[in-house]
Parts: C-alpha cells; sequence; structure tokens
C-alpha cells in the first residue's frame, strides 16, 4: 500500500486556505444525522467534541477518567506557542513554521506544520473568548515568555498551569454541548476494540469501567484523541492512567503507526529517589528562562552547591550553545545533562543530576528591576534577593512549591537538582494532511497522531497543536469523509463486526484473570520500562537495542504465564484495566526497538550512538531518512515498514545548529 | 531512602455503592521519600502478593493537577498539610508507627464507587448546568482587542486555579460545594467575557447544585482550609452577591 498524505497542491502557505474554501461541506440537516465517536477528552478531544458538537453533528464522548476535565493534558505547565507577535520582535507564521520544523531536526511534514503555525493565533483568541485566564501586563495586554528552540516570545501562559486553564476551557465548552443535548458523554470507559465494516471504522467496543461490561456504539467516524504512549517507560511525567491502548488497537485493525521511536525526553524533571518510584516530576521549561544550569567543574564535588564559587562551576549549555544557552531544545539540553553526568560531574545523593538555578536572575534581573521601580538606591545583596524571589514567585511559584513538597528542599534558597525524564512521544498513529489513519473514518489527533513535531517537539507546542487539531482542523477535514456519508444509516450494533470485537474484547480480558500467576501487573511493567530506558531511551545502539528486543520477547511470553490479576472482571477492578494496558505496552516496546534499530542515523530525541558529529551532536542521513517510517501490523508480532518521503520545497534542509 | 518506617493503616473498604463498608487494617512499610498514594502502591502489591484484591483509589497525575485523587486521612481530606492533594503528601509528614485512617470523601452527592473510590459527576453536571462562556469556535475576536486589568486576570486566575477535587465538599459538615461553585462563578463574572451570562450563569449552576444534594453553607470555613489550592473564602460571598443580584433582577 502506497502511503498517501493528501498534501493540496499549490504554495505553501495557501494550501490550508485553499483547501478550506474547496472542501465538501455537509450540510446542517445532513450533519444531525451522523454520528462522531471521540476517545480522549484532553484539549485535542474535549475541543473536537465541542466544536463538532456546536456544528451540528451528534457525538459520544469517551474518557477513562472520573470526568473529562481530568485528561492528562491538565498537567501541562509552562504554555502555549502562538505567532501573534505581539512582542513586536519579528515573530511570524512563517517563523514559527520555521523554528518547529528545525526544531524536529527537518523530520516533519512542512504543509502540516505551517497548518499548524497559522491557525495557531486563532486558539489565542478562542481561549480568550472562554474565559481562560492567561497573565497579562499592567495595561491590561497578554504577556509572553520565551520557550527553547526560538529567539522571539511568543508564548502564552498562565502561571505554571497552562494546560490546566486551557482543558478547563476546552472542557466548559464540552460540558456546555452535554448540557445542551449535543454530546453523550461516557465517563470511566476504555476504549478496548476498533469495529471495522467494509473496511471503515464504524465504531469502537468500550468498556465500562464500574460494571465491566463490554458496550458497542456505532459512528460514522471514530476521532482518537488518545494522548502519547511515554508510560510505556514506566517512569516519566504521564499521569498514571495514560496508555497506548486504543492506539494501539487501532493500529492491530490496520492503521499504520508512525515513527514510534520518537520519544522526547524531557531535561528538567525532579530526579528519581527511590525504587517505589510511581512517576516523575516535570519542572517547566519556562523555568529555563530564568533558571541557569550547571555542574561543578570537578569530578564527584561533593560541596553544597551555594558553597561552589562562580568560577568553578561549568554553565556548560551556555559553554556549549553561545546562541541559544540554557534555552537549546529540549533533546539537546537532555542529552548535554546525561552527558556531564555520564562523566561523573553529576551531583545529589545519585550523581544523576544536574542543577537549575535562579540565584543570577532572581538578583541581577528581577531584583533589580524592582529595586530601580521601588526608587531603592545601591540595593545590597539581601535586598535584591529578596526583592527578586517575589517576582519568581509570582512567575513560578506553584512549580516551586510542588519542588519543596516532593524533595524537601527550598528551591529559594538553594539550586533546584534535575535530570531528564520520559515526557511526550512524537511518534504515533500515522495520519494524512487531513489526520485521517490509514483506516478510512479513523482519525487521531493531537499527541495521538504523529505528525507535527518531527524528531523533537519544541516546547509550548503540544497545547498549540492540541487545540489547532480539534477546534480548527479536524472540523473541516472530517466533512470531506462524512459528506460521503450521508445516505449511510446507522449500523445496528448486532452487526457481526460488533459481535466478533467484543468478543476479541472479552477474550483478552477474561484471558488476564485465568492466568492466576505469582507476578503483580506493575512489576512486569517496572521491567520493562527499565528495558525500555536502558537500550531505548537518550542514547542507542544496535546492539543494545537486540538485547531489548529479546529481553521484550521474553517478558511478555512470561507476562501471560505468570501474571497474577485479582478479583473479576464485573465491577470496577482498576488491576484489571491496568493488566490490558502493560500488555499492550509490552507489544508496543518491541515495535519501537525495531524503529530505532531501523533508523540508521540520529535525529533529534532518536540518538543512535553509532551515528554523531565529532562534537557528539546528532548526526542525521537525509539521503536514506528524510522519511516517515510507517509501521503495519502483519499480525503476530511482525510488523512491515512503509516509508513516506518527506519532501522540503520551502525550507532549506542543514545540519541543527543551535551554537 | 534510608530509613524504614512502619505505618498501621485503617482503611475503608466498600464492595460498591450498595454494599455496606467496613474498616480494614493493614501494616505497611514505607520511607519518608515516598509519596502518600506510592505508600499505597506498596501495601496493594503486597495485598495481591498475598493473594487478595486491592484498594481501589483515584489517583492518576500525581502532581496535584488532575483533582483524581481524593482521600480523607486521618479525618482531614488530603491529609494533614496544608495546600497539597493526597498525592502530593509525603510519608515525611507521618511518624514510624503511625497509625492512620483513611476513608473515601464523605458526601451524599459523592456516591461511593469502591472502597475509596467515589462518584464526582455532580460537579460536572453543576458546569454543564451554566459554568461556561457561550462561544463557538470561530467566533472570538482578536485576543488583545479586550484589555482585561492585570489584577482582574490575577483575582480570577486565582479562583480558575480550582482542580475540582472534591475536597471543599467533604470537609464541610454540610456537605456543600459553594466554594467549588464560587470559584467558578467568581473567575467568569471578574471577567468581561464571562459579562452576558453573568447572571443567567450564578442562578442555573446554583440550582443544579441544590438539584445534586449538596447541603447549605454555614460560613465555617472548613473548605477553605482544606482545599488544596487554596481558593479563598471570598469567593462564597461573591457566588451569594452574584446570586442575590441575578434574583432582584428576577432571573
Amino acid at each position: 500500500m502506497k502511503l498517501d498524505a493528501k498534501i493540496p497542491e499549490g504554495p505553501l502557505d495557501q494550501k490550508w486556505t485553499k483547501y478550506k474554501s474547496s472542501v465538501p461541506l455537509v450540510n446542517p440537516a445532513n450533519k444531525r444525522h451522523l454520528n462522531i465517536i471521540v476517545v480522549g477528552t484532553g484539549l485535542a478531544g474535549a475541543s473536537a467534541a465541542a466544536t463538532l458538537a456546536e456544528m451540528g453533528y451528534k457525538v459520544s464522548a469517551f474518557c477513562f477518567q472520573d470526568s473529562p476535565r481530568r485528561a492528562h493534558s491538565i498537567a501541562a505547565q509552562g504554555g502555549i506557542n502562538a505567532a501573534k507577535n505581539y512582542q513586536n520582535d519579528g515573530d511570524s507564521v512563517h517563523r514559527l513554521f520555521y523554528d518547529t520544523i528545525k526544531g524536529g531536526d527537518y523530520r516533519s511534514r512542512e504543509a502540516n506544520v505551517h497548518r499548524l503555525a497559522e491557525v495557531s493565533t486563532n486558539i489565542i483568541d478562542q481561549c480568550v473568548a472562554q474565559g481562560v485566564p492567561f497573565a497579562r501586563e499592567y495595561g491590561g495586554t497578554l504577556s509572553n515568555r520565551s520557550f527553547g528552540g526560538t529567539q522571539v516570545q511568543r508564548t502564552f501562559y498562565a502561571a505554571g498551569q497552562t494546560g490546566q486553564q486551557l482543558l478547563l476551557g476546552a472542557y466548559s465548552a464540552l460540558e456546555r454541548q452535554i448540557g445542551l443535548g449535543n454530546v453523550t458523554m461516557h465517563t470511566r470507559h476504555e476504549m478496548v476494540e476498533v469495529v471495522k465494516i467494509d473496511g471503515k471504522a464504524r465504531g469502537i467496543i468500550a468498556r465500562n469501567l464500574i460494571t465491566g461490561k463490554l458496550e458497542r456504539h456505532f459512528a460514522h467516524a471514530v476521532l482518537l484523541c488518545t494522548g502519547g504512549y511515554g508510560n510505556v517507560f514506566y517512569l516519566s511525567t504521564n499521569a498514571m492512567g495514560s496508555n497506548v491502548t486504543a492506539a494501539w488497537k487501532a493500529h492491530k485493525a490496520g492503521a499504520h503507526f508512525g515513527n514510534p521511536c520518537f520519544t522526547q525526553i524531557h531535561p528538567t524533571c525532579i530526579p528519581v529517589s527511590g525504587h517505589y518510584q510511581s512517576k516523575l516530576t516535570l519542572m517547566s521549561e519556562s523555568l529555563r528562562n530564568d533558571g541557569r544550569i550547571w555542574v561543578p567543574k570537578k569530578q564527584g564535588d561533593t560541596r553544597h552547591p551555594n558553597d561552589i564559587p562562580e568560577e568553578e562551576r561549568d554553565y556548560y549549555l551556555e559553554r556549549r550553545y553561545p546562541a541559544f544557552g540554557n534555552l537549546v531544545p529540549r533533546d539537546i539540553a537532555s542529552r548535554a545533562a546525561k552527558e556531564r553526568c555520564d562523566l561523573g560531574y553529576g551531583v545529589g545523593p545519585s550523581k544523576m543530576a544536574v542543577y537549575l538555578d535562579f540565584k543570577h536572575n532572581m538578583m541581577n534581573k528581577y531584583g533589580r528591576a524592582e529595586a530601580t521601580k521601588n526608587g531603592i538606591a545601591n540595593p545590597d545583596d539581601e535586598t535584591l534577593l529578596r526583592l527578586g524571589k517575589e517576582k519568581i514567585k509570582e512567575q513560578y511559584g506553584n512549580l516551586f512549591d510542588m519542588y519543596k513538597q516532593i524533595t524537601a528542599e527550598d528551591p529559594y534558597e538553594a539550586p533546584m537538582r534535575i535530570y531528564p525524564a520520559v515526557h511526550y512521544t512524537m511518534g504515533g498513529l500515522w495520519v494524512d494532511y487531513e489526520l485521517q489513519t490509514t483506516i478510512p473514518g479513523l482519525y487521531a489527533l493531537g499527541e495521538a497522531n504523529f505528525s507535527d513535531h518531527g524528531a523533537n517537539r519544541l516546547g509550548a507546542s503540544a497545547l498549540m497543536q492540541g487545540l489547532a487539531d480539534g477546534y480548527f482542523v479536524i472540523p473541516y477535514t472530517v466533512g470531506n469523509y462524512l459528506s460521503n456519508e450521508i445516505h449511510t444509516k446507522p449500523i445496528s450494533t448486532d452487526h457481526e463486526a460488533f459481535v466478533e470485537a467484543e468478543n476479541r474484547a472479552n477474550e483478552r480480558i477474561s484471558g488476564f484473570l485465568k492466568i492466576k500467576g505469582t507476578r503483580t501487573v506493575e512489576s512486569y511493567h517496572r521491567e520493562l520500562g527499565l528495558i525500555m530506558w536502558d537500550k531505548c531511551g537518550m542514547g542507542r545502539n544496535a546492539e543494545g537495542l537486540n538485547e531489548a528486543i529479546a529481553q521484550i520477547r521474553a517478558l511478555r511470553e512470561d507476562f501471560y504465564k505468570n501474571v497474577r490479576v485479582p478479583g473479576s472482571d464485573s465491577g470496577f477492578n482498576p488491576e484489571l484495566d491496568k493488566a490490558g494496558r502493560v500488555a499492550d505496552f509490552l507489544e508496543l516496546g518491541e515495535l519501537m526497538c525495531l524503529d530505532a534499530l531501523a533508523r540508521e542515523e540520529s535525529c533529534g530525541g532518536h540518538f543512535r550512538e553509532e551515528h554523531q558529529t565529532p562534537e557528539g551532536e546528532a548526526l542525521r542521513d537525509d539521503e536514506n531518512f528524510l522519511n516517515v517510517f510507517a509501521w503495519e501490523n502483519k499480525g503476530n508480532h511482525e510488523y512491515e515498514l512503509h516509508r513516506e518521503d518527506l519532501i522540503y520545497e520551502n525550507i532549506k534542509i542543514q545540519q541543527r545548529s543551535y551554537k | 531512602m534510608g530509613n524504614t518506617m512502619n505505618i498501621n493503616l485503617k482503611v475503608w473498604r466498600q464492595q460498591n455503592e450498595n454494599a455496606v463498608g467496613q474498616f480494614e487494617d493493614h501494616k505497611v512499610q514505607a520511607s519518608p521519600d515516598m509519596s502518600f498514594l506510592e505508600m499505597f502502591d506498596v501495601l496493594n502489591e503486597q495485598i495481591i502478593e498475598n493473594g487478595a484484591e486491592p484498594i481501589a483509589f483515584d489517583h492518576d497525575c500525581r502532581e496535584g493537577i488532575c483533582g483524581m485523587c481524593s482521600m480523607v486521612i486521618n479525618g482531614r481530606p488530603h491529609g494533614p498539610k496544608g495546600g497539597v492533594t493526597t498525592c502530593q503528601l509525603h510519608m515525611r509528614s507521618f511518624k514510624d508507627g503511625d497509625t492512620i485512617v483513611v476513608e473515601p470523601w464523605r458526601s451524599n452527592a459523592f456516591p461511593v464507587v469502591k472502597d475509596l473510590s467515589v462518584n464526582r459527576s455532580a460537579f460536572d453536571r453543576i458546569i454543564s448546568a451554566g459554568g461556561y462562556v457561550s462561544v463557538n469556535t470561530g467566533n472570538a475576536v482578536d485576543a488583545n482587542s479586550v484589555l482585561i486589568p492585570k489584577e482582574v486576570a490575577d483575582t480570577a486566575f486565582q479562583a480558575a486555579m480550582c482542580i475540582g477535587c472534591g475536597a471543599c465538599v467533604s470537609a464541610c459538615k454540610n456537605a456543600s460545594a459553594m466554594l467549588f461553585v464560587g470559584a467558578k462563578v467568581t473567575q467568569l463574572s471578574m471577567l468581561p467575557q464571562g459579562q452576558p451570562e453573568r447572571q443567567s450563569r450564578v442562578v442555573a449552576m446554583v440550582d443544579q447544585m441544590d438539584a445534586e444534594g449538596f447541603g447549605a453553607c454555614t460560613n465555617t470555613g472548613a473548605c477553605a482550609a482544606e482545599c488544596p489550592k487554596e481558593i479563598p473564602m471570598s469567593v462564597i460571598a461573591t457566588l451569594n452577591r452574584e446570586y442575590y443580584k441575578a434574583k432582584l433582577n428576577g432571573k
């Protein structure tokens, strides 16, 4: 099967406009007879469900949490990008487009990314109209800050809780449509099968997590907005429930999986403290606006950071990348931290951490500005610190509190200790320009698709993409498909395809309970995570990946012999839900390693140790790998690789440099 | 790491909404750096290994923002420490040898799903009744065309920080949801975008709140004291003021 990305003809900056004005429409009377299922209620899902319902479609939405407001988009901290150029610093749609392509290390589609940059401005307008309380300046205008990989200030934010505020905006729009009867909401439901009839997605099997019952739901189109799969690493910044199950079931039903190995390891997270650790906590990238990253110049230095004088500190990002300094993209900052720690310069009890230090900017940037404002001439250091602390608190207060709560150390007094952690997956279901997967009628939005971030996502771009897909892209593109479905009457869920899909799910779920082994689900997940982190994490090589594949296969085999899942399949049983999710991770992990093995180059977050420049930077191979890897599931853990060539007509591809 | 703590637990077990529940005793070894929920993870693994059914509890982001975790710990929603959710509470807040009593949220409007897990869909229905600005996608004007004074934006944000966890209801002797409703009403009534529906919103939300069976407010203040996001009592005053104004206008 040849992959067709369906990119519209014409000049780059007119593709989307032309598409929108020529795409077939569905008239309002017909929309009322078309059902759309939306799985997941994060930024992409909630915005899509609300918008499609506003347009008149009949929407059913599903989430595994007890309320749509709890989807993991809620935890995004730093901000959302938009090419508003409110700061008059030279920003434009083209610049946001260019930064995103370059940040992704030239592994994303020009047309998709340009569209994302175009609609970015509408997102901010929409959110403000909903009452999202973004940070503001004294004059009443919106405030911006910088994020990694850019040299302009285009990030809009609400303290360190931007994701929460944006999601609550989308959630309120969704709840409004629920109240109006246009959306039927199914909370505590998990999608366990895609139902296909004559090759098209026609519905899902969902499991009611409270009763344990399987339910059949028909729709003319199905949208998966189910987030990323970073939890395959066990420890990540994802929520405990974040999983790949819906996307994986779609993959097994025929949707190709794009670039599964492209994982974002975020540089600034609170380091691991013990074997019982269940998740890792992110410290927003926005902190790198004001925090300087350093390690001692001496290996194994055990002095308290405040006792290490300035000249004995190595601000290694500023040293290696003077043009971007502490604001280099995430993949580069993460690798640089690993490099220092691997060589013995790491700090803290585990020695697997670096410092993120605010004192310099607290005093010199904020303290001094406040002193001037308050007319304090020649302020001493203590005054500067006191004044600066107030400003830092205003911007990052909740993050500093969170850090203190977790580590019992006060980041206002001493630098934070941070280390990279799995955060986001650029890979996901392969989709074309219309966000349609290789199954007609099945779409993937937001982090669940692979589309816009190439091999590395820039900070504050995930929220942008989730909302772009849901508010402004899918409402148009789904119409192209549904305009041909207006004669399709609702299909009875007694259809054999529904019965078969339900039987498959039922067999699988009761199968877990029958094993009655000795090991907990959690112990398998933890072991899988370690394999993935060691061998498919920040650094990868052929030998390690081959080992990982063998280990994962053995672990999976053992899982089906020895796992112990307590309780029954009727009634609320979170342990059973987890078993299903871990079983899918045990398959996905293997595919990620296969993907990483086949991509014989380094790009963005995918660092193959065999392919690096003399300075230790990622060395791409554009001749052979300027393409998307899309994997087809052939059953029985066999996968076939298809490639979609990436064609750059507007951007000159170069070695990415932040020096 | 380091020193081990021996913890005794009395945990509420209840098979489902209609079943009769009871306390169950457990012993678990914890470390001071563990979060309270990680201590429950360890306990649950222990229970599964011993062939019994683990304790059901709600949790997701484990960084204090999703609002899913919900335990009453020694009689206090989210435990003894102010300004944090259960997932952000660490075992260093307890002592070796402590006995800790853990219960689900207590309110008729939040029926128990199982053990420590409750159904908070009443909150969603209150938002659905009016906790929004009616603006369809595509209707918005340029974001900077409406100026909002920084103090107004900051106060609205402070109210908007509510995570919808329900600790306020659980803490209240009347199981009142006034802090939750007040937070949303305050946010939207302060902002220019919320003005057109200002009066109909507050009435619709309060009506739904009453229909869900939440109790009345007697200004005790337990809600604000236990709120992990420290939403102030003043949002309740705002809610009352907004409600009376709307009623006087015949809404």
